[in-house]
């Protein structure tokens, strides 16, 4: 309830300028010439002191690479990347890796003050309210500080940022690493794959039920810089864990790449529940600048009763072109995706999921809440599947859009593919508007129209808000009443 | 409190004109009721007195405490007090009722420049209301309107009406669809927030209703415009013999 009338302040307050994440650092930086070549796969392994076999898999992706092409089948249109026209590696001068919180030049400290991330571990135990959350900040290319790591190593849990992983647990990052989205995957999986700078790596160990939500935050700060980031995440037999992931960047005329792939492995009843809130920035009302958001996630059910929950609220980007999947690989394991995808200016969002069943009586759940405005696209592409042996695949579908004025477009392109007759597959799609009707009783009531809508499309999310953590609800219930700032009139 | 002059308004889309030179003054603490055939413009008046953008006023004013409203949008008039409880009340899913009050009642108050609720005002105040219009606690937590039965629509309007606790309250046929008991459980409603600084318009089609909101006015409303106005004897004289009389005179 409070979280609405949050929105509509925060709508209050904002005048032309919408995106408040969009201020840029001062930092002195250290980063690698433009342009990609082993030399630069070698200085990134080099910067992060990674084992020899990292540096080969990085080689061996790089070559796979040259001979990709970019894919075409998506619904949105951007010019043509020069890959050799981005850093590879940008990262704070004097952070090789994460350190402890007061070793964290204050500069960067404060940043992430501005944003609203909690780094200090002292005034999150304070605050009785408040529940703990252990956050891996990841600034341009590198991690520069997780919190909460004693704690977590108390209860077993590993959350570091992979660099860090690859030096203290080189078995366990060598062991699952791109065993679910393999090197040669898509094109942008596989550029990330040579060149991935950081991102979090999560180990849970059999048993544990995480003490604590975990969360990385994404900064791309520094000009003309690619963001790859890569995340790896283990749930052991019977562990349990529930990760956020959030993300900013400054204002720029340019457009800045973003490819990250994030892989998440649920083993024997485990269960993984991974939420996004989205919030790259997307670019001024002519369409200049933003991120391009290409990314590749995917989850694998490994094990029998495992489950893995995808939700995201993408609010950011000039471009999204991002599909968290699920492999439901173990038998009774279990895959869900539960999305809320606004565009408006001239955004640009191409997402969906992959259930992919595998496995006997596995069973997914999607749903999908578009809302375009201005004069965006917004594409959901899903794709249900089942394997001549998934036995009594099960899958519901829904997916909802909302229009919000007539030069935007909402697309459903749903692929449904059985092999098993046993399978039941349900999809159910709605397009619909703002009413007139809904519209003119709000204001009736003395809410005025921008409110108005934001309460309206918050009704319309609900069923997806719901599946968020507390915290990161509120926050998203703001975003997406900012992100529809001056969709109307 | 409410002056409407020479009216002449028409659907935006297409130009048709609905309210054609319509007269009608209601005054502060008076009750007015609003009668007439279907289709004779009682509801596109209601949307026109509270700002609905689908009608065009080409011709007239509508004064409202002695100043002109054509140019406020509909929230503004909302928030100075028109209040338009609606012959067929909007769904909102997803929207919890208690959400939706407190969002209007507090933009409302910020347009006033006054603080806003806190919460657990603003949680006693829901509560006292509900409990005078006998609404379960239950449906306050439901979306605004999904499901709701025909008379649990308009018992949910009254409610709005009593929190937001208007100056001018206009009522459209918030008798149809009401059980006896929730007529009665509705009219008190009414009647609770009849006071001298306050107007209330009420559009109806049966005497029943005017048993229990004893009006002293009362309008009889043909092709967009008061063809007859006259004390509450007027509306059992119709109840009686209908339309047929007034429109021959009007014809
Ligand atoms: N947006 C619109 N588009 C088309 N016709 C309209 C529109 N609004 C009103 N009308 C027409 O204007 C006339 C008056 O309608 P209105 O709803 O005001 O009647 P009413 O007096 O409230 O009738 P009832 O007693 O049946 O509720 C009707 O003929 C109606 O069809
Ligand atoms: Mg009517």
């Amino acid at each position: 309830m409070p979280a609405v009338q949050e929105t509509i302040d925060q709508v209050r307050q904002i005048d032309v300028d919408q995106y408040k994440y969009g201020f840029e650092t001062k930092i002195e930086m250290d980063k690698a010439p433009k342009g990609l070549s082993e030399d630069i796969i070698r200085l990134i392994s080099e910067k992060k002191n990674e084992p020899e076999w990292m540096l080969e898999w990085r080689l061996e992706a790089y070559q796979r690479w040259l001979t990709m092409d970019e894919p075409s089948w998506a619904r949105v249109k951007y010019p043509k990347i020069d890959f050799n026209e981005i850093h590879y590696y940008a990262a704070p001068k004097g952070t090789t890796g994460p350190k402890s919180l007061d070793e964290v030049d204050p500069e960067l400290l404060k940043v992430y003050e501005k944003l609203g991330i909690p780094l200090k571990e002292q005034e999150i135990l304070a605050g009785v309210e408040k529940t703990k959350i252990a956050v891996d900040a990841v600034f341009d290319s590198v991690s520069v500080v997780t919190t909460f790591k004693e704690e977590l190593k108390k209860a077993g849990v590993i959350f570091m940022s992979i660099s860090e992983a690859m030096r203290e647990h080189p078995d366990l990052v060598r062991k699952y690493l791109g065993t679910v989205v393999p090197q040669s995957d898509n094109f942008y999986a596989t550029l990330n794959s040579a060149v991935f700078t950081d991102g979090s790596f999560v180990y849970v160990p059999k048993g544990v039920r995480c003490p604590m939500e975990l969360s990385t935050y994404f900064r791309i700060n520094e000009k003309n810089t690619g963001q790859f980031e890569r995340t790896l995440i283990i749930a052991d037999e019977g562990a349990y864990v529930s990760y956020l992931e959030g993300c900013t960047a400054p204002q720029r005329d340019e457009n800045q790449l973003h490819a990250a792939v994030v892989e998440l492995i649920a083993l024997d009843d485990a269960e993984i529940k991974y939420s996004t809130v989205q919030n790259w920035y997307p670019g001024d009302k002519h369409g200049k600048g933003g991120i391009y958001n290409f990314v590749t996630k995917r989850g694998d059910c490994r094990g029998k009763n495992s489950k893995i929950s995808w939700t995201q609220v993408e609010t950011g980007s000039a471009i999204t072109w991002k599909y968290p999947s699920c492999i439901l690989r173990g038998d009774c394991s279990r895959g869900e995706f539960y999305s809320i995808a606004v565009s408006n200016g001239h955004q640009q969002v191409d997402s969906g999921t992959k259930m992919i069943h595998l496995g006997k009586n596995t069973s997914s759940r999607i749903i999908s809440k578009g809302i375009a405005a201005g004069v965006s696209d917004n594409t959901y592409r899903g794709q249900v599947s089942a394997h001549r042996k998934a036995e009594n695949a099960r899958n519901f579908t829904q997916c909802d859009s909302l229009l919000i004025g007539d030069k935007c477009g909402a697309h459903t392109v749903p692929y449904i593919e059985a092999k098993n007759s046993t399978a039941q597959f349900e999809h159910e799609a709605t397009t619909s508007k703002i009413s007139e009707d809904q519209l003119f009783y709000c204001l009736q009531r003395g809410i005025p129209e921008e409110a108005a809508i934001a309460l309206i499309v918050n009704g319309f999310v609900k069923e997806v808000i719901q599946e968020l953590p507390m915290e990161f609800a509120v926050e998203a219930q703001k975003l997406i009443g900012i992100s529809l700032e001056g969709s109307v009139g | 409190m409410l002056e409407i002059k020479n009216l002449h308004a028409r659907i935006a889309e297409d130009g048709t004109e609905i309210i054609r030179g319509l007269d009608l003054t209601v005054k502060a603490g008076e009750v007015a009721a609003i009668m007439g055939p279907n289709g004779s413009g009682k509801s596109t008046l209601s949307y026109i007195l509270s700002g609905r953008e689908d009608y065009e006023v080409t011709e007239g004013d509508i004064l409202y405490n002695g100043e002109s409203i054509l140019e406020l949008d509909a929230s503004e008039r909302a928030a100075k007090g028109i209040f338009l409880a609606f012959q067929y009340p909007v769904e909102i899913p997803g929207v919890a009722t208690r959400q939706f009050l407190k969002v209007a009642m507090n933009e409302q108050r910020k347009y006033r420049g006054e603080d806003e609720l806190t919460t657990p005002e603003f949680m006693r105040r829901v509560k006292e209301a509900a409990a005078e219009l006998k609404i379960a606690p239950e449906m306050l937590r439901r979306p605004l309107n999904v499901g709701f039965s025909g008379g649990e629509k308009k018992r949910a309007e009254i409610l709005q009406m009593a929190l937001l606790q208007p100056k001018l309250c206009v009522l459209d046929e918030t008798d149809s669809g009401l059980d006896i008991d929730a007529l009665k459980i509705v009219a008190d409603g009414v009647n609770a927030l009849r006071s001298p600084d306050r107007a209330v318009v009420v559009i109806t089609h049966y005497q029943r209703l005017l048993d229990y909101i004893v009006p002293d006015t009362v309008h009889v409303l043909y092709k967009g415009q008061v063809v007859k106005s006259g004390d509450k004897t007027l509306a059992h004289e119709l109840e009686a013999k209908g339309y047929a009389d007034i429109i021959e005179a009007a014809a």
